[in-house]
């Protein structure tokens, strides 16, 4: 046990999980790893700024251990685009102001791409009248969704215009 | 070279430059330039920076209100893996720096004087091993013999003038409110808050030699050098600080405080670079937070609703010996009319952490209150609240007969109105039901002081037909990067992807900073004036006058028409000036404000007293709109902190031993996603000479100034509980309500 | 975070072993690592139950049984959970945000411990933290606190919004431990503080909650209602859960269970049996407030809970009753 190297996929590259137990995936992703693009706000999970997607879910990486995520593949904000290539999402935040400080951008929009795939696999959430109806992407319901990311600046009503730009695209009818 | 025009800004420059130029970028609404960076994760902020052999610090906070750390038990936490210094040093502040400051704040934390004072730094390898060792690390304290009150509302609190101030009177308030045909007079709280920025504050500490330079997160870099340098006793030339993205700061990030000059303390005696990052309870418990404050509004008006009379007075509270007091009438001085007036402020000196700066200080809290007040006169009166302000829109300043520079209040009551449909208002509470929810609107003015800050700022028309604007004005969130390059792009003709703009590092010009709502306007026209001079030796080079001289897409025309691209004319040499603003007589011989209106339709749960904002719009009038897209989200966000003042903020200091009990994210409830409704913002454009050459004024606090007001106003209407006590939780809301099973009363 | 070791149970034997040597569970660690991080818990030892194969969804009988690793998530958007114990995904949905509910498991959740700010802090006295250490918040900051099944040692409520759906659906908690296994009514799983607060509920050291069982569903209307101070993402004021069939215009049948009013999720019989067989109405519901709240006693700051509680069912009843 002691000389396995366990891992974990980042953006595609494995990557050594660290050897302190105590490590959270947040600290080991901004201090280990160098992406400091996911953002510590808060530390306890009140906040979303460390959003990242943990096989394709969206988790608070600050309340979880790193070691916990041995095998695990893991998206960060780096992994969705880079300033040259940025993906739609990204593009639809910058056209549409959906930050002023950016401190909590990535977590938005780890938030925003994992709750795409929630909606398209038929998650409801608190603002869905019948839970066991298929949700529609209404602003009550992308607001509800993301109400999991703070935003100091004031930014919301310009981030869910952007996602539901890009919902829309995504879904034309 | 000689700019036309002093630094100084003591007249109006009716000149408007930037309406006569040919690049039109100015004023449109252009995506952030560092956007890709912001949404990419690419940004760098305070604590990212990679620095060789950085070691990690925690702060360690008092557990007492008042009295003296007398031990610091280090060994037992030197001794523990990891570990590699505590930090305990009279240079330590007890207090962070006041906004604008330049100088060290209260120092030598042995002793303590707010419950969660820092009282030393624990630094380690790493992170945890610092944290570790932060909690385990035992402090033993001596109580205060002759303590401060913990509470402002102790019997035998001291109550001071708010320093640096004195009450305005005019005529005899009393008389007045005997007289007239309709009185107020009102009581209402609001409670502390906090700025509660996304990022904590972080600073990286690194000695070279016997210079500082500091990664750190900070609002007015040129202030924040004067304060840490003074903390250490340095000169300024030997302090550097490095801050290109700020993840917001809203008042707590103004003036330096506890990590940043702990950072420093470690890095000296360690002999390596030090990063500090305030947890987020440290953040809420060591920083700054806003006053509560207890106000007094009495309204005296005639018979058409006039006002005669006007008092605002209102109570405040900060630690002995701090010069803030929040500048709760600071609207009220000049917003409406009644000649028969008292506006004071007072302080109570008791325990409790430093009060200062938190977004729109003064008008976000005196305003909200006004507003109210306002509104239940209005009811009295039996008119509009829309009319009611319309119908008290002064001349002159009252008593101190000023004129005003500009004014849109009317326009923006008028349009916001119209575009919010405030003519669909019921005049009387509870009479709109929806299901299980009372609904109602309500309006508020919104008014916000202008001013100007010195500030300087470095453009440089490069050989290659690029501009590099350079200065350490910040970005907080507010837009800088991108107004800084419309405002060089405007003034050189160049498209905006030749501008670029660098900022947040005082190596550069000093700008502004970020506070005030004037960074924009400060450093802006900095920027604009050395634009000018830029112009002035262009047009120099093709022989006419710089108000002759068109360039537009880089190519430079005279009135003769030939087009010359600025290559050409630049000739292989960059041309750089440094321009610079002043505040002058323009400040005192107007009175200059942004203003607005706000309307907000909201839903009180019949059953509950849970209340939603349905929807809101505010309409604002703030000189020149300089980026129309920045401009409105910087309204937006106002709008939202609105809510959170109206609905849901509030600190919790639990008056037996004087500890914030709300110290965290979870328990002070800013507005989530939820909270916020469609929110719809309406710009007017005008130009205000005496406000800046930029014709433009400040912005950046305006949608907080009365916002939470509107909401109050449209609580009452919906279910006639008027709450004079914010945050309008649903336990102050449920005893009044009427029967839930009763529809429209 | 004090240093610790941390284990990885390959299966539940694995993990109730290192649980019988004083090892502490960790599955989401949404509130363990919170708590840890804060050094109100200090564990030396953890084992994490990720790969304990317990988070299944499978039908037992008539009912659900639900996996003690099957996150909150994965659980309200079960198909079958969402069509046949609605209350439950509601419930569900109602707490914390998507990423704590992509993490936060059926046993964790349960197991949550109580959000009152003077636990949380370890400079403030807390019984429930650090027995014998006296109350703070009793003269203190309550407004969050419980008004019903206090004791002089502890005010804390359970904040938790699943457990209460649980309760009104007569769920039953399956464990296995030193003692062998136990099945567990949801109504004597938590614990009122008493004498003892610090223990939250009837597990044994070394005993660790494998599934959560559902009975057959009630085909009843079922309505979670949760009271807050914004809109999401913060813990209930005060939530009511509902289930109940309405034959001939009367409640024919009916189960409620109340969060964060008591120091445990609430269910009275008492209230039930004034509504069964009734038709709904104002004055019916108002009964039934004063039998839930005969004996609630408010502490100050959480005095409001009472008429509170007495409006949220009338609506949450009127909501469940209509048509």
């Amino acid at each position: 046990m002691a000389t396995t190297l366990l891992t974990a996929q980042v953006n595609g590259t494995p990557q050594a999980l660290p050897q302190d137990p105590r490590r959270t995936l947040l600290d080991w992703l901004r201090d280990d790893l160098g992406l400091t693009g996911t953002k510590k706000g808060c530390d306890h999970g009140q906040c979303g700024a460390c959003t990242v997607l943990v096989e394709g879910r969206r988790i608070n990486s600050c309340l979880s251990l790193a070691a916990l995520h041995e095998g695990d593949a893991i998206e960060t904000i780096e992994g969705i685009g880079t300033p040259d290539a940025l993906a739609p999402l990204q593009r639809a935040f910058v056209a549409h102001d959906g930050f002023q400080c950016g401190y909590c951008t990535p977590g938005q929009i780890c938030s925003a791409k994992a709750l795409m795939a929630e909606l398209a696999e038929g998650w409801p959430s608190a603002a869905s009248v019948d839970v066991s109806a298929r949700p529609m992407p209404t602003p009550d319901e992308l607001r509800e969704r993301m109400s999991g990311n703070l935003c100091r600046c004031g930014a919301y009503s310009n981030i869910i215009a952007a996602l539901e730009e890009v919902i829309a695209a995504e879904n034309p009818v | 070279m000689h700019l036309p025009l002093s630094d100084m800004y003591n007249k109006p420059d009716e000149r408007n430059l930037l309406d006569h130029m040919h690049q039109g970028v100015i004023g449109k609404p252009l995506d952030r330039p560092e956007g890709p960076l912001k949404v990419s994760g690419s940004a760098t902020y305070s604590a990212e920076w990679r620095i060789d052999g950085c070691v990690d610090g925690v702060l360690v906070l008092a557990s007492i209100a008042q009295g003296k750390a007398t031990a610091v038990h280090q060994d037992e936490v030197l001794a523990r893996d990891g570990v590699l210094a505590v930090i305990v040093d009279p240079a330590m502040p007890r207090r962070s720096a006041q906004g604008m400051a330049t100088k060290a704040p209260k120092q030598d934390v042995a002793n303590v004087e707010y419950f969660g004072q820092p009282v030393a730094l624990v630094v380690a390898e790493r992170f945890e091993q610092a944290r570790d060792a932060a909690l385990a690390l035992r402090v033993d304290y001596a109580d205060a013999a002759d303590p401060v009150p913990l509470d402002p509302h102790a019997p035998g609190v001291k109550v001071e003038p708010a320093p640096d101030s004195k009450p305005t009177e005019g005529g005899d308030l009393n008389q007045a409110m005997r007289d007239a045909a309709h009185t107020l007079d009102v009581e209402y709280e609001t409670p502390g808050h906090a700025s509660a920025a996304m990022e904590p504050h972080a600073t990286i500490a690194q000695w070279q030699g016997d210079s500082l330079i500091l990664h750190a997160s900070y609002q007015m870099l040129a202030y924040n050098v004067k304060e840490i340098a003074d903390c250490l006793g340095l000169s300024t030339d030997k302090v550097r600080i490095i801050a290109p993205y700020v993840g917001g700061g809203f008042g707590s990030k103004l003036g330096i405080t506890h990590e940043a000059v702990s950072a420093a303390l470690a890095a000296r005696e360690l002999g390596r670079p030090v990063r500090v990052v305030m947890t987020r309870q440290h953040v809420f418990q060591t920083v700054m937070r806003r006053s509560e404050t207890l106000q007094r509004v009495r309204l005296a008006a005639d018979a058409a609703g006039r006002l005669i009379g006007l008092g605002h007075e209102a109570l405040v509270s900060n630690l002995p010996g701090e010069q803030f007091a929040e500048p709760v009438t600071q609207a009220t001085e000049f917003l409406y009319g009644g000649e028969n007036r008292l506006l004071k402020v007072e302080v109570a000196r008791i325990c409790r952490l430093t009060a200062g700066s938190v977004r729109a200080p003064g008008e976000a809290v005196g305003m909200q209150v006004l507003e109210a007040a306002m509104d239940e006169l209005a009811e009295k009166i039996g008119i509009d609240p829309v009319e009611l302000r319309k119908r008290n829109l002064p001349a002159k300043v009252p008593v101190k007969g000023t004129p005003y520079s500009s004014r849109m209040l009317v326009e923006a009551l008028e349009q916001g109105a119209q575009a919010f449909g405030w003519a669909a208002r019921k005049n009387r509470p509870c009479q709109t039901r929806e299901g299980d929810w009372w609904v109602g609107m309500g309006m508020a003015s919104a008014a916000r002081v202008n001013m100007m800050v010195p500030a300087k700022a470095r453009v440089t028309l490069k050989a290659d037909g690029t501009a590099l604007v350079e200065t350490d004005q910040t970005d907080i969130g507010t837009g800088t990067y991108a107004i800084l390059g419309q405002i060089a792009g405007e003034m050189l003709g160049l498209p905006i992807d030749r501008v670029t703009v660098k900022l947040g590092d005082t190596a550069l010009p000093p700008g502004a900073g970020s506070g005030g709502s004037f960074g924009a306007i400060s450093t802006g026209s900095a920027a604009m004036h050395a634009c000018e001079a830029i112009r002035e030796k262009l047009a120099r080079k093709l022989d006419c006058k710089a108000e002759d001289l068109a360039i537009q897409d880089g190519v430079a025309r005279s009135p003769e028409g030939h087009g010359r691209p600025l290559t050409d004319l630049l000739a292989g040499e960059d041309l750089a000036e440094t321009g610079s603003v002043k505040p002058g007589k323009t400040a005192k011989d107007f009175s200059q404000a942004s203003y607005g209106a706000f309307f907000a339709e909201v839903a009180v749960h019949a059953f509950t007293g849970e209340v939603r904002v349905r929807r809101m719009t505010g309409a604002f009038g703030f000189g020149r709109v300089l980026n129309a897209k920045t401009a409105r989200s910087q309204c937006l966000g106002g709008m939202v902190w609105g809510i959170g003042s109206a609905l849901t903020e509030e600190l919790v200091f639990d008056t037996r031993d004087g500890h914030l009990v709300n110290h965290d994210l979870a328990e002070y409830h800013v507005p989530v996603h939820a909270d916020v409704p469609a929110i719809e913002v309406i710009l007017l454009e005008e130009r205000d000479a005496a406000a800046s050459p930029l014709q433009a004024k400040g912005v950046g606090e305006l949608g907080i100034c009365g916002a939470a007001g509107a909401i109050a106003n449209a609580v009452y209407n919906a279910c006639g509980v008027r709450v004079r006590s914010f945050p309008l939780t649903l336990d102050k809301i449920i005893a009044d309500l009427p029967d839930p099973f009763a529809s429209a009363a | 975070m004090k240093a610790f070791t941390l284990d990885h149970a390959r299966s539940a034997e694995e993990a109730l072993a290192s649980l019988g040597q004083g090892h502490t569970a960790i599955a989401g660690g949404t509130n363990l690592v919170d708590l840890m991080k804060l050094q109100v818990a200090l564990p030396d030892r953890l084992v994490s139950l990720r790969r304990t194969g317990l988070d299944a969804i499978v039908p037992e009988g008539d009912g659900l049984r639900i996996g003690a690793l099957v996150t909150n998530a994965d659980c309200a958007a079960d198909m079958r959970v969402r069509q046949d114990w609605p209350l439950l995904s509601q419930a569900i949905l109602a707490g914390a945000s998507p990423q704590l509910r992509n993490r936060a498991t059926t046993g964790g959740n349960l197991c949550q411990r109580t959000r009152c700010g003077y636990f949380y802090d370890t400079t403030q006295a807390c019984n429930k933290r650090e027995a014998g250490t006296g109350c703070a918040a009793r003269e203190g900051f309550n407004r969050i606190h419980a008004v019903l099944g206090t004791s002089d040692a502890c005010i804390a409520t359970y904040p938790g919004d699943m457990a209460v759906a649980l309760l009104a659906l007569d769920a039953v908690v399956l464990t296995e431990g030193p003692f062998g296994p136990r099945q567990i009514p949801l109504a004597m799983f938590h614990r009122e503080p008493g004498d003892d607060p610090t223990r939250d509920n009837v597990l044994h050291p070394g005993e660790m909650i494998t599934a959560v069982k559902l009975p057959a569903p009630t085909g009843g209307r079922q309505v979670y209602r949760k009271v807050r101070d914004r809109a999401s993402y913060a813990f209930a004021l005060v939530s009511v859960a509902v289930d109940l069939s309405m034959e001939d215009g009367r409640i024919a049948r009916c189960a409620l269970a109340f969060g964060s009013l008591g120091t445990v999720p609430w269910r009275d019989p008492k209230v039930e049996a004034v509504l069964t067989g009734e038709a709904p109405s104002p004055a019916l519901f108002a009964e039934a407030a004063d039998v839930l709240l005969r004996d609630a006693r408010g502490f100050g700051a959480n005095d409001f809970k009472i008429p509170l509680a007495a409006r949220a069912l009338a609506a949450t009843l009127a909501q469940a009753t209509k048509g």
